[in-house]
């Protein structure tokens, strides 16, 4: 029987600097495919031989990836070890790598943003800022020194992680853990999916529906309130009754859909870009038709 | 004040590393603060680019890409300011002028990163057909090239200010259109819905259905961070995984104890 492929601890730190490169080729097709590919690719080479598996290795991460850039570094982790395991003969399909990661990338994208661009990089670059305002070259310099200490540690450490506990899931090939792990994932998977898609696909109508004018007692009368700070009071007393600040009500097309359920235009979108990629229509085209529907929608008075 | 022929090459390449950066958010040399002290190093004119730097990065704090959504252009917005900056020879007194121009560049350069993430799709194509071929070398050089033209896409706009002077960019900038602008940022709006849709048709079985629904509904309520729908997700499937086993393994687990019966089990240990 032939020695068992692992990857030594050179080979996972070759991985960890090129994830550096996560974001190059973001694009609006796949996002962070390209960089999660090209990162993986020293642990790829060493795993697979034949140029079958390399292919069938390379096309399975080229699928669509997206998730904080740091945070992306647990999953790879938890990818080394099942590509390792996969590699050594264990049946992990294409299917439970993609569900890992997708179910991986949506909460963890949730947690690096509020961290990482809303936390630790406002504090640190207040703080080099207001050095540099003042003149101090120091500003830049400890803004530059403690960002890249804490991201390199932070990457360098997750990953092992992840590659750790990773090779403890692969491991337990007696149990159904590995089958519950795939179906645990594509769950979480569709589950974030929905809510991403409800949360980040952004489409907004603006036509009004109609401006029908209120009856009176309906709306506060501004020419009939006493003067001064008895006026603002008594404005916001009737407004408290619900009284309206507008003699017209205003409906918009949005506030009409989304007294339905918000995000419906972005699930029906979505819905919509589903068919046509079935129905073998470039993503491309779906890109650029979308640009050009942004822009002569918008020229339009609709969005 | 002019700028010899080494000091124009070395702003290019600050542009460069800014541009890079500007995508790939690591070592955050796009950064306001980082940017235009870098721009101040190699053009001599330290201190007052050191000011515009921090007055800059206090504005783009809160800046952030987030998701496929892609926040104004921090890279453009400094580098470009910076070199009006050090163009108009005024020192520290041209700070605040420079400053009110880096908002519109911030947005020049959100178009032009748009552009280059389109174009990025192209590429990913062509790496498509490396993978065919498995060919690792093939990957390797077009992510390269990727990367670079994210470095290109301030290189270019640096140079072009180096060339043309500062006065011809601020009318360029004012001459823009919002449909334009506007259009596009609605366009970038949906076109994250194309990603979604091919994970989407790769992990849609019957079963899982269910759960982009109830994904779907559960974030309409704003107030679920995305941590808490990761949260609410992982206990779901939890919940279905352990409820699927006992529908299915009433038998299984009578080989262990012969009762299936696990409280009668503890009894009978006593």
């Amino acid at each position: 029987m032939a020695d068992k492929i692992t990857l030594t601890k050179k080979d996972r730190w070759a991985v960890c600097w090129r994830s550096t490169f996560l974001q190059g080729s973001w694009n609006y097709e796949r996002m962070q495919n390209g960089g999660w590919t090209y990162a993986l690719i020293p642990a790829l080479k060493k795993l697979y031989t034949t140029k079958e598996d390399r292919v069938l290795a390379l096309k399975r991460h080229m699928e669509f990836f997206n998730t904080h850039p740091y945070l992306a570094s647990p999953v790879i982790g938890v990818t080394l070890a099942l590509e390792e395991e996969r590699a050594n003969g264990a049946p992990i399909d294409d299917v439970t790598i993609q569900g890992v990661k997708v179910g991986m990338m949506g909460p963890l994208a949730g947690v690096g943003d509020p961290v990482f661009w809303f936390t630790v990089r406002p504090i640190l670059g207040a703080l080099g800022a207001s050095l540099a305002m003042a003149g101090n070259i120091m500003g830049p310099i400890i803004f530059f020194v403690a960002w890249n200490i804490i991201r390199v540690a932070f990457m360098w450490y997750t990953q092992e992680f992840g590659y750790k506990a990773g090779s403890r899931i692969a491991d337990d090939m007696s149990g159904s853990l590995l089958q519950d792990v795939t179906k645990g994932a594509s769950i979480l998977g569709m589950f974030i999916l929905g809510s991403l898609v409800n949360r980040w696909v952004s489409v907004k109508f603006t036509p009004t529906v109609s401006d029908v004018k209120l009856a009176d007692g309906a709306f506060i009368d501004w020419d009939k309130l006493p003067s001064g700070a008895k006026g603002i009071h008594e404005a916001l007393t009737q407004q408290a009754n619900g009284l309206s600040l507008e003699n017209h009500k205003v409906t918009t097309l949005q506030a009409n859909l989304d007294s339905l359920i918000p995000g419906l235009a972005a699930l029906l979108l979505t819905l919509a870009c589903m068919w046509l990629l079935k129905k073998k229509v470039s993503p491309i085209v779906i890109i650029l038709g979308l640009f050009v529907v942004g822009i002569l929608a918008h020229l339009a008075n609709l969005m | 004040m002019s700028l010899n022929f080494i000091q124009i090459i070395l702003v290019l390449i600050v542009s460069f590393l800014a541009g890079m950066e500007g995508i790939l958010d690591e070592f955050e040399f796009h950064q306001p603060v980082i940017a235009c002290t870098l721009i101040g190093l190699v053009t001599g004119q330290l201190v007052p680019c050191l000011i515009l730097g921090g007055s800059l990065q206090m504005i783009a704090l809160g800046w952030a890409n987030i998701g496929a959504a892609v926040a104004p252009d921090a890279a453009l917005a400094s580098v470009a300011s910076a070199i009006i900056l050090v163009l108009g020879g005024q020192g520290k007194a041209g700070v605040n002028s420079a400053i009110a121009l880096a908002v519109p560049l911030a947005v020049a350069g959100l178009l032009l990163t748009t552009l280059v993430r389109t174009l990025a799709t192209a590429v990913v194509h062509i790496m498509d057909k490396a993978a065919e071929e498995g060919s690792f070398g093939k990957i390797d050089f077009w992510q390269i090239v990727a990367i670079c033209m994210q470095g290109v896409r301030i290189a270019i706009p640096a140079g072009f200010i180096l060339a043309v002077g500062s006065g011809p960019v601020k009318a360029l900038l004012d001459a823009m259109p919002t449909w334009l602008v506007d259009g596009l940022g609605i366009g970038g709006g949906m076109v994250v819905a194309v990603g979604y849709a091919m994970v989407i048709n790769m992990m849609a079985t019957a079963e899982v259905w269910p759960f982009f629904a109830i994904g779907f509904v559960l974030a309409t309520v704003s107030q679920i961070t995305l941590i808490g729908l990761g949260a609410i997700g992982v206990g779901l499937a939890l919940i279905y995984l352990n409820l699927s086993k006992m529908g299915g393994s009433g038998n299984g687990s009578s080989t262990n104890s012969g009762s299936g019966d696990p409280v009668g089990d503890i009894i009978d240990t006593y």
